[in-house]
């Protein structure tokens, strides 16, 4: 185990030069220039474009796929089928991979590809497509996932049979994957204390990730099989390693180097381009781009799972919450992997709950496999929980947010998935927002003000990293870990607060993997954590080495040196009257030390600091149609160090504006074909500068004790409370608590029309 | 085989010739032809204005315009926002007060914002989001967008 | 995919003479913001593409016997800083202001707008209420629409084969009169009607509404003109009974249908809130033009 992972050196009185000043990023000029390299501004000579063939039907044998045309047209250089694809057993990790790369017996969604061709232009490669024939046997599709798993649903896959299920139903034919139960306690005993219960069912709708830039990538394969890969990707390793597994390649054969990322948010952790664009190069020996449409971007590659939730709590008249039950539905797209193991560890976890009694499904169905975003599966549990903690306070007459703290969990917390928490800052965030202007300004006339609370466990794990001292004492680091949002400069400025030098000084790459190990995926808030944890540590050792090269220079022994603000000095006057020794000045002597000076670390990182937060919304709806206004939004979460503010601050209000738009407008529309009918930006509604308000924030810093400046990773929480936070203010506002995503004026509208028959609608 | 069509046009105020089919937009012909590739494609159906580009001195979508449609057009793109080694007032604000974070909406809007303070070098916070509606942006919810065009409309007002 | 060409005739005999002549699909290229996406799409394959911004008579706003002529190839953004016009035909601009972003705006024009034939164009109410007429050449004769009469059913118009628009008249704003326009849509841009109301209505000295033109967008496959909505207004002060019988009115007018868009519910109660609240816009309008 790495030295700095048992003592990272943490100290609650040091003084910070450039953790928590917001410099402005160093990648951020190409940004503003137009000359940051995104996937697709990748060029090589003699690059074809390859474009993909893609399923008409939602679910299909597809019995035929004849190519010899599309073959034949002139400036056609490659076609690419399942064919090309190795023969993977179906339900296994690589048997799905490829088959959704490429649709092998069968089409499992609207938009699940075929085939592709590579073309000397892009019109070629599009009059191909046109001349590809598959002949396709249309089988009976099903998209909801609670019509899936009705006993007579088409069936996806024959093989599957339900883990996590015993007795007869265990052999059945199902589109149902697993069944989880998590619990602790005793659920129904509980509520036996219970003088408060309160219960409801929720659905949410699958969202998309909405990153603006499509995927793309540039594949280029040798005449003996090397690959070089350019494309945008948070996760260069994880995609080499199953690349390796759907083609059988060596891991040594392909070299992936990122790109810059034009958005993820989780969707950019599974490959669809980069496969078949390998296959293409190889057949067609010559570098191949493919860039989807975004069209094909919604089609085809991964939203967010949606749910159907039943959720349940009590509490005693005092607030003490003593129990809570739920069932969740996971929709995961035609196969497994949607990550809603999270949900039933997440969604309580905020609460002191001795008795919980959770019980999750997974469900396959006709539409494209989810992937994952910010806090995969949590935020859609909490639409539900948040809204049930905020009715029992209201029930029992207390504040939201004092009923929560009531109920707080603090440091010695056992979760329900088994880990005990150290220092956290929930009841710091809570304390917090009560005492922010927003919540305590009263509500304006005709709005409501809803809150909720998020939990995210934040993520460590394997990661990889190298500091490297260049002679003239300026650093450059290199990392593995994908630049989501502005990390390379988190990082320079962690290396440059250790060193004592001006951030100017230090400057991040991000790595192919060929110059790294392994780095897993740039998701679940684990970036400035990890590599920063790597850059700590890495940066620990050169000055380590610096001390070792100043004393060999002076000729004393090793601790009669100490190093601080980039400078090598003597302990002590004892140690002898010499002249500090910059960085600069080691460095530049490297040739008649001990050679070059760098730093190099690896480790699985643990000891990420969970994170809390709360969201605060007002809104106004207008009763006659039922739109939804967002009026005022602040995010108070616990970053436990910003390193850098404003970067941090734009995490919290991206995230919060993400989830406003899954909580009003986002969702996939389909018809009773099966066929997706808002594949674009236009009817995919997400928010535009004009649908919100600034959002206001407030950073809560409750350091993390084991990371050396006390961070805790941001990304995930701010979408966790959002959209049970609007709905918690819409309810407020006009009587009825929306219990269905998105919360259009549709349905809102409705529930207006409810809350007025009922004699619940507020009066103004 | 077609015939491409031969046209001429200025970009930043440079004069560039090319070939190109009929259905080529305006962003083909930048990013593919001219390797200009500071103009992004995000939709191609003028939804995300990640393409935005002057034409002949007005904000439009390059997607949504046909490269044969700009014989002798002027056009401006990202590159040719900075004057030499100066940056544009909204580059450097957007840079200082975080107003990017992928940077994959940042030309788009940028050059959008431009075309606003020329036209209105005092708008509001909601002129400012109306005229930036049709740029849309995932990662910052727009806030510290809007405050980087406030600031960089401030600063050219000499304010 | 056959060959694409391209043309742009400098006169609007030679465009017209190009579209009756061709074989194939051949597409007027005005702004192209619906023709390119089209396109891109895969929606259509056009074998011409007709571009007729290089004919000059299409490019202008002129006054014309009080009122104003509008070239077909005008764009969105250029009838937005016509002062006079603005001033004129506030409810026009309404929906003018509505086509999609400023990007957008630049390039899209009222006759692709109309001709695109969408149920929910947003410049087609308020043009219909304002009273606009087209003038279609062909490469015969040249006759003069009333622009309700150009839509026939979802990306259908009553244009034949070599017709183009060549301009838009809209007459004269009589004294105490005004125009408005409203569409409703979950977000505040961006979006396709749900639902729009167009109001054109005119009263007199006293403030009784003597007439009025009043249009329903997206709840039906062509836009609705209503004499019923007219009717609940004409005679009255457009006071609350009038505005009542107005919204009940448009909501009974409404044939529309459940798509990604809207409800049927709720496109019938929306059109009946909207059309009250157009009406006191353009009450406003009509007093203040006073």
């Amino acid at each position: 185990m790495s030295a700095i992972l048992e003592k990272p050196g943490f100290n609650p009185d040091r003084k910070y030069k450039i953790i928590g000043t917001s410099p402005v990023k160093h990648d951020g000029f190409d940004k503003v220039t137009g000359r940051a390299k995104f996937a697709a501004d990748f060029f090589l000579p003699g690059m074809l474009i390859g474009k993909f063939l893609r399923s008409p039907h939602p679910h299909a044998f597809v019995r035929k796929i004849d190519v010899s045309r599309a073959e034949k047209l002139a400036g056609v250089k490659a076609v690419v089928t399942r064919d090309d694809f190795p023969e993977l057993k179906p339900g296994t990790g690589g048997g799905d991979m490829s088959r959704i790369a490429m649709a092998r017996e069968k089409v499992y969604w609207e938009g699940h590809p075929v085939a592709a061709v590579a073309a000397v232009s892009e019109t070629i490669a599009r009059k191909a497509l046109k001349l590809i024939k598959v002949d396709y046997e249309v089988l009976p599709h099903v998209i909801d996932p609670v019509a899936a798993m009705a006993p007579n649903a088409p069936i996806l896959h024959d093989y599957l049979r339900t883990k996590g299920v015993k007795g007869p139903d265990a052999e059945k034919k199902t589109n149902v994957v697993e069944r989880l139960e998590l619990s602790v306690g005793d659920a129904e005993e509980g509520f036996k204390e219970a003088d408060v219960v309160v219960e409801h069912t929720y659905d949410t709708k699958p969202m998309h990730q909405g990153y603006i830039e499509p995927q793309s990538s540039v594949a280029n394969v040798s005449e003996d099989g090397q690959v070089e890969l350019w494309c945008c990707t948070q996760a260069p390793w994880v995609y080499r390693d199953r690349l390796t597994e759907i083609l059988k390649l060596d891991s040594a054969k392909i070299r992936i180097q990122q790109s810059e990322l034009g958005g993820g948010f989780g969707g950019k952790t599974t490959f669809y381009t980069e496969p078949v664009a390998i296959l293409l190069s190889k057949k067609a020996k010559a570098p191949v781009k493919m860039t989807l449409t975004r069209v094909e971007v919604m089609k085809a590659t991964g939203p967010v799972s949606g749910t159907q939730t039943r959720t349940k709590m009590g509490c005693k008249k005092d607030g003490t919450i003593v129990a809570a039950d739920s069932e969740l539905i996971f929709q995961t797209g035609p196969y497994t992997g949607s990550a809603f193991t999270n949900a039933p560890q997440a969604m309580f976890t905020r609460y002191e709950l001795k008795n919980v009694k959770t019980v999750s499904y997974e469900v396959v169905s006709n539409r494209p496999k989810v992937s994952s975003f910010r806090a995969p599966c949590v935020p859609q549990a909490v639409f539900g929980v948040e809204d049930v903690v905020s009715e029992l306070a209201k029930k029992i007459g207390m504040d939201p947010i004092d009923f929560r703290l009531k109920n707080a969990i603090k440091e010695g917390h056992k979760t329900i998935y088994g880990e005990t928490f150290t220092k956290i800052g929930f009841i710091e965030t809570l304390e917090a927002a009560k005492a922010c202007d927003h919540y305590k300004s009263p509500v304006p006339k005709g709005q409501g003000r809803g809150v909720a609370c998020g939990f995210w466990f934040n993520r460590g794990g394997e990661t990889t990293g190298t500091v490297n001292l260049a002679p003239d004492g300026t650093v450059n680091i290199i990392l593995g870990t994908a630049d989501v949002a502005g990390s390379r400069m988190s990082m320079s400025m962690m290396a440059a607060e250790e060193f004592g030098i001006p951030v100017d000084r230090v400057r991040s790459i991000l790595a192919d993997t060929h110059s790294l190990g392994y780095n897993r995926v740039t998701a679940g808030s684990r970036t400035t954590f990890s590599s920063g944890m790597i850059v700590v540590d890495a940066t620990r050792k050169i000055i380590a080495e610096l001390t070792r090269r100043a004393a060999k220079i002076w000729g004393v022994p090793e601790d009669g040196v100490i190093f601080e603000d980039g400078h090598c000095r003597p302990a002590s006057s004892n140690v002898g009257n010499f002249e500090p020794l910059s960085m600069k000045d080691i460095a530049s002597k490297t040739t008649y030390t001990m050679g070059a000076i760098s730093g190099h670390s690896e480790m699985n990182v643990t000891g990420a600091g969970p994170g809390f937060g709360l969201h605060i919304v007002d809104v106004k709806v207008d009763r006659e149609t039922g739109l939804t206004q967002i009026m005022r939004y602040t995010v108070v979460e616990d970053a436990g160090k910003a390193i850098s503010p404003m970067q941090v601050e734009g995490q919290y209000q991206g995230g919060a504006v993400q989830g406003i738009g899954w909580a009003l407008n986002e969702e996939y529309i389909y018809g009773a074909d099966g066929k997706l009918q808002n594949a674009g930006f236009l009817d995919y509604r997400m928010p535009v500068a004009s649908d919100v308000p600034m959002i206001d924030t407030v950073i809560v810093e409750v350091p993390n004790p084991k990371h050396p400046f006390g961070l805790r990773g941001v990304g995930e929480v701010p979408v966790t409370p959002t959209m049970a936070a609007v709905g918690n203010a819409i309810g407020e506002c006009i009587g009825i608590r929306p219990r269905s995503l998105p919360m259009t004026p549709p349905k809102v509208l409705k529930l207006i029309e409810e809350a007025e028959a009922k004699g619940l609608l507020p009066k103004h | 085989m077609s015939k491409k069509h031969h046209l001429a046009m200025n970009v930043n105020g440079d004069d560039y010739e090319f070939l190109c089919e009929t259905h080529q937009s305006l962003l083909d012909v930048l990013r593919d032809e001219l390797m200009l590739t500071g103009t992004k494609e995000g939709c191609a159906t003028g939804d995300c204005g990640a393409c935005s580009v002057t034409l002949d001195g007005r904000l439009a979508c390059s997607c949504l315009v046909l490269a044969v449609e700009c014989e002798g057009a002027k056009i401006g793109t990202i590159e040719g926002m900075a004057r030499g080694d100066v940056l544009h007032p909204l580059q450097r604000n957007f840079l200082e007060l975080n107003g990017l974070q992928c940077g994959i909406c940042t030309p788009g809007i940028l050059i959008a914002a431009r075309s606003l303070l020329e036209r209105n070098p005092d708008p509001s916070e909601t002129e400012i989001r109306y005229w930036l509606a049709g740029n849309l942006c995932r990662c910052t919810g727009y806030d510290k967008i809007i405050r980087s065009v406030q600031a960089a409309a401030k600063e050219m007002r000499g304010a | 995919m056959s060959e694409l060409r391209y043309e742009a005739p400098a006169s609007l005999k030679a465009a017209a003479a190009l579209l009756a002549k061709e074989k194939g699909l051949a597409k007027i290229l005005a702004g192209g913001t619906d023709v390119i996406v089209q396109m891109e799409t895969d929606l259509i394959e056009p074998e011409l593409l007709v571009d007729i911004k290089k004919i000059a008579v299409l490019r202008k706003i002129t006054a014309e016997k009080g009122g104003f002529r509008i070239g077909a190839a005008v764009s969105g953004m250029e009838m937005m800083e016509h002062a006079a016009l603005c001033k004129s035909w506030p409810g026009v601009l309404d929906g003018v202001k509505l086509i999609g972003s400023i990007q957008v705006k630049a390039r899209a024009t009222v006759a692709g707008n109309l001709c695109n034939g969408s149920p929910a164009a947003d410049s087609v109410p308020p043009m219909i209420t304002a009273g606009a007429v087209a003038r279609i050449v062909g490469p015969k004769k040249t006759r003069e629409v009333p622009v309700e009469e150009i839509p026939l059913s979802p990306g259908k118009t009553n244009l034949a084969k070599g017709e183009i628009i060549e301009s838009f008249f809209l007459p004269k704003r009589p004294k105490n009169s005004g125009d408005a326009y409203e569409r409703f849509t979950p977000r505040t841009e961006m979006d396709i009607a749900v639902v729009g109301v167009a109001i054109n209505l005119t009263l007199d000295a006293d403030g009784v509404c003597t007439a009025a033109r009043v249009c329903l967008g997206a709840v039906a496959p062509t836009v609705i003109v209503s004499k019923e909505c007219a009717a609940a207004l004409v005679g009255t002060k457009v006071d609350q009974a009038a505005l009542d019988k107005l919204a009940a009115a448009a909501s009974a007018a409404c044939r529309p249908i459940d798509d990604k868009r809207g409800t049927i519910e709720f496109r019938t109660k929306v059109a009946g809130v909207l059309a009250r609240r157009v009406a006191v816009k353009a009450l406003e309008r009509a007093r203040r033009i006073a």
